[in-house]
C-alpha cells in the first residue's frame, strides 16, 4: 500500500513543478516578472493534489498509483493553457476542478462496490439517453455550430453528453457482461433478437445521435465505446466488423443526406477553398495555421498569437475544441507529443485496471471507460489535425469545460475503485507491495 | 478478454501514433506552405506587433514611420507617413488589411528585422524584435521639383544616378497620401485616374522619338555608323513598303545621323533601323532591359516590362515586325518611364547599365549599419566611344533641335524628345536627359500623358526644372517659363 501510494506522490511532483513553471511562463511573457501569483497557483494547485492523494490513500489504498497524477498532469496543463488565454476562464477552471474533486470523492465514498451499479443499469441507460436528447428540447437546450450538445440551466451551461458516455459505459458493461457467454458461443444465424435486439438499439440509438444531436464526434465516440466493449466482451472480430459497417454505412447514408454531416466531411476534405476558408473552414484552418506557427518547440507559453487588434481571437473556441492547436502553437510538436504520450499512458494504465480485474463486468467497466476517454482524445486531437472532420468534443482533463471537468473525475473515480478492488486481493496476497 | 483488451490498446496506441504523424505534418513538414497560404493573417499579424523601422529620405527626412497603438497585450503598430503623397508609389504603403506595396514590400524583411539570421534568433530571446531603417537614395527636393514641374499633369518623372543606379526621384501623377490608405482604399482603387497605378514602372506608353536613342546606340556600337554617316532624310520615304512621313511633313536630304537626331528625322532613323535589321535591334534594345521588368528593387508585380507587344504579350525576332517604325518607337513598341530612364543613364555611365536601386543601406535601432547597397553593374549595353559620340550627338539635340527647353546656365545636357500622337492634338510627350555632359551626375526620364504640345515643349522644361534642383543651378537658354520659342518636337 505504502508503496503505490508513495508514488502516486512523488509523481505529482513533477506536475506541480509544471503548473507552476507554466504560469511563470506564461507571466513572465507578460509582464517580464514572476509575481508571488504564479506560486501560489502552483501551490494551490499541488495542495489539491495532494488532499486528494491523501484522500485516495485513506478510501483506495492499493488502486493504480498512477492515474490520478496523470489526470492531474493533464489539468495542470490545460490550467496553464487556459490561464493563458484568460485568467478569468482559469478562476473558473480552477473551480470546476475543485468541483470536480468534490464529485470524485463523493464518487468514492458513496460507490462502496462499483457492481451496484449493475442492478441500476436500465435505469442509468435510460437517464444517459435522455440526457443525450435534453439539448433537442426547447427552453434549455440549443444549436451551436449545427450541433445539439448543450442545455442551459440558468447561469450554467451543461454538456450532457460528457455525462451521458460514462452511464452507457456501465449499461453496457452490464449487459454484455451477462450475455458475452451467449455472444461468444452462439453462431451468428441462430442469435435471437432477445440478444442482438439491444444491439440493434445501441445502433439506432447512435443513427438517432447523429441526426438529432447532429454531432458526428459524440456518435462516434458512444459507439465506438460500444464497439470496443464488443470486441473486448466477444473477442469476435466478425461482430465488431459488422457493426463498424453498420456504423461506418449509416454515418455514410447521413454524410451524404444530413446537411450539417455532409459540410463537415467537403471542409475536412479540403478547408482552404476561397470563401469556405473564411466561413466554415475557418476553425479547422485556423487549428492548421496555429500549428504550423507552433514549430518543432513551439513558440512558448504566452508567446503565441491569439489576440487579434480589433479584439477577438484568431484561433477560435481556444480554450475548448482548439486546446490542442494552441498547445502544439507554444510548446509545439514536442509539447504536443507529451500531451498525447500522457493521454496513451492514462490509456494503458486504463487497461491495465480491466486486466487486473477479475469479473467480468469490472473488466468491461474498466475497458468501456478507457476506451471512451481514448476514443474522445482521438476524436477531437484527430478533428483538429484533420485526420477525420473536426467536431466539437473537449479534451478530457485539458479543455475549459466543468461538465467536462466533472465528468472525467467522475470516470477517474470509477477506474480507481475497480482499481481498488481488482488490486486488493493482489496486494494482500503479495504481502503489501504493489 | 485480457487478450482482447490488449489489441484494443495496440489499436489505441496506433490511432494515437497517426496523431502525433499529423502534427508533424502540420507543424513542421507543411509548416511552410501553410504560413504562405493566402489565408494565413498570421505573418503579417505578427509583424504586426513588430515596430517597423523608419523609411528614411537620402537626407534623412523620414518618409515613414511606426505609431504604437494598444496596450501591451494588443501592442501593435500601425505605419504613418509624414511626407503624404510626396513618395506614393516609390514607397508605397503597408497596412493589415490593405497589404503592402512599394519599397514596404520590397523590403520587407529588413523592416521588420528578418534580414539577419543571428540577429533575429537574439531578438527572438530577448523578446523584443524591431525592425532595421531604411536609408534610401530618395531625394525630397528632386522629388518635389518634379512633382512641381508635372503641376498635376499625369506622367512621371524617374531620375537616376547614372554611375550608381540610384534612383533619386520617381514620381507617378496622380499619386495618393498613403495614409489615407487604410479607410480610402476602395475609393482609391476605384478611381479612374488609377493614383494607386505607379505609372513609373508600370505605365506603357509608346515612346515617340526617344526611342531614337536606343536606335542610335545599336547603330554607332555596331560598328556600321558614325555620327558623321549620312543617310537619307526624304519624306514618304517606304518603310515596309509603306511610305513613312516626317514630323509635319518635312522634306531633307542627305544628312548625318547628328543631324538626324538634333532635328528627330523619321525617316532617316527608319531606314536605319531597317539597315541594322531586327536581331541586332532586338538585340540592343535586350542589352537596354527591354523585354523584361527592370532589375529595381520594388515588388515584381509593380513593373511592367518595356518591349514591343502583340496581343498575346511581348514579341520576339521570330514574330513579324516593321523594325523600321520600331526604331523611330512607333509600331506596338510600348515603353515604362524607368527603362527610357535606364537608356538615358546608361549612355551617360558610358554604355554600362546599373540596375537601379532605392535602398542605400539597412541601419539597426542601435545605429548598426547592417546591410550597404552597392551599385550593381547589370551589363555594358555599348561600347565607351559609341556612347561618347551618342551623348555628343544628344548635346546637339539639347543646343540646337528640339530640345532647346532643357537647356540650363552653364551646364551642358544631352537630352532626346519624343511626342507620340495618341490622336488629334493629344500626345504622349517625352523627354529623356543626362547632364551634366562630360560628368553626368544625373540622368532622367519625363513624360506626360494626354498633352497638347510636344515633347519639346511640354516634357523638355519639366526636365530642365529637375536638373537645375539636383544639380544646383540656375536655368539658362533665356526660359523662365514656358517653352523655348524653339521647342520642337
Amino acid at each position: 500500500m505504502a508503496s503505490a501510494r508513495l508514488r502516486e506522490l512523488f509523481l505529482l511532483i513533477p506536475v506541480a513543478l509544471l503548473v507552476t513553471a507554466g504560469f511563470a511562463a506564461v507571466l513572465l511573457s507578460r509582464t517580464d516578472e514572476v509575481n508571488e501569483l504564479s506560486l501560489t497557483y502552483g501551490a494551490a494547485f499541488l495542495g489539491l493534489c495532494v488532499f486528494a492523494h491523501f484522500f485516495i490513500r485513506a478510501r483506495l489504498p492499493d488502486a493504480d498509483p498512477y492515474l490520478f497524477p496523470l489526470a492531474a498532469l493533464l489539468a495542470a496543463f490545460g490550467l496553464v493553457m487556459i490561464y493563458r488565454i484568460d485568467e478569468e476562464l482559469a478562476r473558473q477552471q480552477a473551480q470546476w476542478f475543485v468541483i470536480g474533486l468534490a464529485l470524485f470523492c463523493a464518487t468514492v465514498g458513496l460507490l462502496r462496490d462499483h457492481r451496484s451499479l449493475e442492478r441500476l443499469r436500465y435505469t442509468i441507460a435510460a437517464a444517459s439517453i435522455v440526457l443525450l436528447f435534453m439539448p433537442r428540447l426547447p427552453g434549455i437546450g440549443g444549436q451551436v455550430n449545427g450541433a445539439y450538445l448543450a442545455i442551459n440551466l440558468g447561469p450554467v451551461e451543461f454538456q450532457p453528453a460528457e455525462f451521458a458516455k460514462i452511464g452507457i459505459i456501465i449499461f453496457l458493461a452490464s449487459y454484455l457482461a451477462e450475455t458475452r457467454d451467449v455472444l461468444v458461443r452462439g453462431r451468428v444465424p441462430r442469435l435471437s433478437l432477445k440478444h442482438f435486439g439491444p444491439l440493434l438499439v445501441i445502433w439506432g440509438a447512435a443513427m438517432l445521435l447523429l441526426v438529432f444531436i447532429r454531432d458526428l464526434g459524440s456518435s462516434l465516440m458512444f459507439f465506438g465505446g460500444f464497439l470496443a466493449l464488443l470486441y473486448v466482451a466477444t473477442s469476435r472480430l466478425s461482430i465488431v466488423a459488422a457493426g463498424a459497417g453498420m456504423f461506418a454505412a449509416g454515418a455514410y447514408f447521413f454524410a451524404s443526406t444530413v446537411g450539417h454531416v455532409q459540410d463537415r466531411v467537403s471542409i475536412w476534405l479540403d478547408p482552404f477553398r476561397p470563401k469556405v476558408v473564411e466561413d466554415e473552414g475557418y476553425q479547422i484552418a485556423q487549428s492548421l495555421f496555429a500549428q504550423a506557427d507552433g514549430g518543432l518547440f513551439g513558440t512558448g507559453f504566452g508567446r503565441a498569437l491569439l489576440d487579434l487588434p480589433g479584439g477577438g481571437k484568431i484561433l477560435p473556441a481556444a480554450d475548448t475544441d482548439l486546446i490542442y492547436s494552441l498547445i502544439v502553437n507554444e510548446v509545439g510538436l514536442f509539447g504536443a507529443t507529451a500531451v498525447v504520450l500522457a493521454c496513451l499512458l492514462f490509456t494503458a494504465r486504463g487497461f491495465k485496471v480491466a486486466m487486473l480485474a477479475r469479473d467480468g463486468f469490472s473488466k468491461l467497466l474498466a475497458a468501456g471507460l478507457t476506451a471512451v476517454f481514448a476514443i474522445q482524445v482521438f476524436v477531437i486531437v484527430g478533428g483538429v489535425t484533420r485526420v477525420i472532420p473536426l467536431t466539437g468534443v473537449t479534451l478530457p482533463f485539458v479543455s475549459y469545460g466543468g461538465s467536462s471537468i466533472v465528468a472525467n473525475m467522475v470516470l477517474l473515480a470509477l477506474l480507481l475503485i475497480v482499481s481498488q478492488d481488482a488490486r486488493r486481493d493482489t496486494v494482500a496476497k503479495r504481502g503489501g507491495v504493489a | 478478454m485480457n487478450r482482447s483488451i490488449v489489441h484494443l490498446f495496440g489499436l489505441f496506441t496506433l490511432l494515437f501514433a497517426v496523431l502525433v504523424v499529423f502534427t508533424s505534418r502540420w507543424a513542421v513538414l507543411e509548416a511552410e506552405s501553410l504560413e504562405d497560404n493566402i489565408a494565413n493573417r498570421r505573418p503579417l499579424l505578427e509583424q504586426q506587433r513588430i515596430p517597423r523601422g523608419l523609411i528614411l529620405a537620402r537626407d534623412g527626412t523620414v518618409m515613414a514611420d511606426s505609431r504604437r497603438l494598444g496596450t501591451r497585450e494588443t501592442r501593435r503598430f500601425v505605419r504613418r507617413y509624414p511626407t503624404d503623397s510626396l513618395f506614393s508609389h516609390a514607397i508605397g504603403y503597408s497596412f493589415i488589411d490593405r497589404g503592402q506595396s512599394g519599397l514596404e514590400q520590397s523590403h520587407n524583411d529588413e523592416l521588420v528585422g528578418k534580414g539577419n539570421e543571428l540577429a533575429t534568433i537574439v531578438d527572438e530571446l530577448s523578446g523584443a524584435r524591431e525592425g532595421d531603417n531604411l536609408r534610401t537614395t530618395l531625394d525630397p527636393k528632386a522629388q518635389e521639383a518634379a512633382r512641381r514641374a508635372l503641376g498635376g499633369r499625369r506622367g512621371s518623372v524617374v531620375a537616376i544616378e547614372p554611375d550608381t543606379g540610384r534612383v533619386r526621384a520617381m514620381v507617378s501623377v496622380p499619386d495618393f497620401d498613403p495614409n489615407a490608405v487604410p479607410e480610402g482604399f476602395n475609393q482609391l482603387n476605384a478611381d479612374a485616374s488609377s493614383p494607386l497605378f505607379n505609372r513609373a514602372t508600370q505605365a506603357r506608353y509608346p515612346p515617340g522619338s526617344t526611342f531614337k536613342v536606343v536606335t542610335a546606340a545599336a547603330a554607332l556600337d555596331s560598328g556600321d555608323f558614325t555620327p558623321e554617316t549620312a543617310v537619307s532624310g526624304k519624306n514618304n520615304k517606304p518603310i515596309s513598303a509603306v511610305p513613312l512621313q516626317n514630323f509635319e511633313g518635312a522634306e531633307f536630304g542627305q544628312v548625318t545621323l547628328t543631324e538626324a537626331l538634333t532635328k528627330s528625322i523619321n525617316t532617316a532613323w527608319a531606314e536605319v533601323g531597317e539597315r541594322l535589321g531586327d536581331s541586332t535591334m532586338l538585340r540592343y534594345m535586350r542589352r537596354f532591359g527591354f523585354g523584361s521588368e527592370p532589375p529595381v528593387d520594388l515588388p515584381r508585380n509593380q513593373l511592367a516590362p518595356s518591349g514591343i507587344y502583340g496581343e498575346d504579350g511581348l514579341l520576339d525576332a521570330s514574330d513579324d515586325i516593321d523594325i523600321g517604325r520600331v526604331s523611330i518607337g512607333q509600331e506596338r513598341l510600348q515603353v515604362t518611364p524607368l527603362q527610357m530612364a535606364m537608356v538615358a543613364s546608361t549612355i551617360a555611365n558610358e554604355g554600362t547599365l546599373m540596375a537601379p536601386v532605392f535602398a542605400e543601406r539597412t541601419i539597426a535601432p542601435d545605429g548598426r549599419v547592417t546591410d550597404r547597397y552597392r551599385p550593381d553593374r547589370v551589363r555594358r549595353v555599348m561600347g565607351a566611344d559609341a556612347a561618347r559620340g551618342l551623348t555628343r550627338m544628344m548635346t546637339s539635340v539639347v543646343e540646337e533641335g528640339s530640345g532647346t527647353a532643357a537647356q540650363l546656365q552653364g551646364v551642358r545636357v544631352a537630352g532626346k524628345t519624343g511626342t507620340a500622337e495618341r490622336g488629334a492634338g493629344v500626345n504622349q510627350a517625352w523627354f529623356v536627359a543626362f547632364a551634366p555632359v562630360g560628368n553626368p551626375k544625373i540622368a532622367l526620364a519625363v513624360t506626360v500623358e494626354q498633352a497638347s504640345g510636344t515633347g519639346g515643349e511640354i516634357a523638355a522644361p519639366i526636365a530642365r526644372r529637375v536638373l537645375q534642383v539636383i544639380l544646383g543651378t540656375r536655368g539658362g537658354g533665356g526660359s523662365g517659363s514656358g517653352p523655348a520659342a524653339s521647342g520642337g518636337f
